[in-house]
C-alpha cells in the first residue's frame, strides 16, 4: 500500500469553522455598552421632552445649521470606514498600510471636530445658549457630550496610529486595534441616531 | 485568509457607499422641511438600517457571540422605538 492510498483513506479534514468571536477585549465592549445606555437615556429624554413642546422644538429645529451636520455624518462614516480598512489590512499583516488608513481616519475625525467648533461658534453668536430654550439645552449638551467622545476617540486612534507604524499588529496581534476600532464605532453608531434625532425629526 | 481579507474590503466599501447615500436621503429630507409621523418613521427605519449595518458588519458584530448581536441590535431597536413612541405622544 502506497503513500497515495493511504492518504485516500485518511478522513477529509473536518471544514475550516470560523467560531464565533467578539473583535476586541471585553472590558472595552463592557465600556461600549455603559456608553451606549448612556446615549439611549439621553436619547429618549430628548425624545420625551420634545412630546412636551412639539412646536417649539421644530421652530428651533429649522435654524440649526443642517448641512454641517450630514456632513460630519459623513465624515464619521469615512473615518470608521477607514478604521475597517486598516482592522483589515493589519489581519492580512499590512499593518503599515493599515497605519495610513488609521492616519485617514484620524484626519475625517480632525475635520469633524473643526466643523463642530464652527458650528457652534455661530450658534453661540445667535444668542443661543444652554438657557436659551429646552430644545438648546438639549441641542448643546447632547451634541457636547458626543464630541468629547470624539476627543477620546481621536486620541485612542492616535494611539493605534502610532503602534500600527511600529508594526505591532497582525494576524495573530489583533486585540488593540480591534478594540480601538470597536471603541471609534461605537461614536459613529451614537452620531447616525443623534443626527436624524436632533437636526432632522420634526 | 488574504482572500477572505479581500472580500471583506469589497463589502466593507459597498457599505460605506450605501450609508452615505442614505446620510445625503435624510439630509435632502431635512431641507425640504417636511416633518409628520410617515417622515419620522422613514427617518428612524433609516437610521435603523444604518446602525445595523454598523453594528454586523464595521463592528465585526455578525461574527460576534449571539449575546453581543443581542444587546447591540436591540439597543438600536428600543433606542428607535422610543424615539417613535415618544413622538407619537408628542403628536396632537
Amino acid at each position: 500500500m502506497d503513500a497515495t492510498t493511504t492518504v485516500a483513506l485518511a478522513p477529509a479534514p473536518p471544514p475550516e469553522r470560523h467560531d464565533a468571536r467578539l473583535a476586541g477585549d471585553l472590558a472595552i465592549w463592557i465600556f461600549i455598552l455603559a456608553e451606549l445606555l448612556a446615549f439611549g437615556v439621553f436619547f429618549a429624554a430628548y425624545a420625551f421632552a420634545r412630546a412636551n413642546d412639539p412646536a417649539l422644538f421644530a421652530a428651533e429645529q429649522l435654524a440649526l445649521n443642517r448641512s454641517a451636520g450630514a456632513i460630519n455624518t459623513v465624515l464619521l462614516l469615512t473615518a470608521s470606514y477607514f478604521v475597517v480598512r486598516a482592522v483589515h489590512a493589519a489581519e492580512a499583516g499590512r499593518g503599515h498600510r493599515g497605519a495610513r488608513w488609521l492616519l485617514a481616519a484620524l484626519g475625517c475625525a480632525a475635520g469633524f471636530v473643526a466643523i463642530k467648533l464652527a458650528e457652534y461658534a455661530a450658534a453661540f453668536e445667535a444668542g443661543i445658549s444652554l438657557s436659551s430654550s429646552t430644545f438648546h439645552m438639549f441641542y448643546l449638551s447632547l451634541t457636547f457630550f458626543h464630541f468629547m467622545h470624539v476627543l477620546l476617540g481621536m486620541v485612542i486612534l492616535g494611539a493605534l496610529w502610532v503602534n500600527a507604524r511600529r508594526g505591532r499588529y497582525d494576524a495573530d496581534n489583533m486585540n488593540g486595534i480591534e478594540s480601538g476600532a470597536a471603541y471609534w464605532h461605537m461614536v459613529d453608531l451614537v452620531w447616525l441616531v443623534l443626527f436624524p434625532l436632533v437636526y432632522v425629526i420634526r | 485568509m488574504i482572500r477572505d481579507i479581500r472580500s471583506a474590503d469589497r463589502r466593507s466599501t459597498v457599505l460605506w457607499g450605501l450609508l452615505i447615500v442614505a446620510t445625503a436621503f435624510t439630509w435632502a429630507v431635512g431641507e425640504g422641511g417636511a416633518g409628520g409621523p410617515v417622515i419620522a418613521a422613514l427617518l428612524l427605519g433609516v437610521a435603523l438600517l444604518k446602525g445595523a449595518a454598523v453594528i454586523l458588519d464595521f463592528m465585526a458584530l455578525a461574527r460576534a457571540p449571539l449575546l453581543w448581536k443581542l444587546l447591540t441590535l436591540g439597543w438600536l431597536a428600543l433606542v428607535c422605538a422610543l424615539i417613535g413612541l415618544a413622538y407619537w405622544k408628542g403628536m396632537p
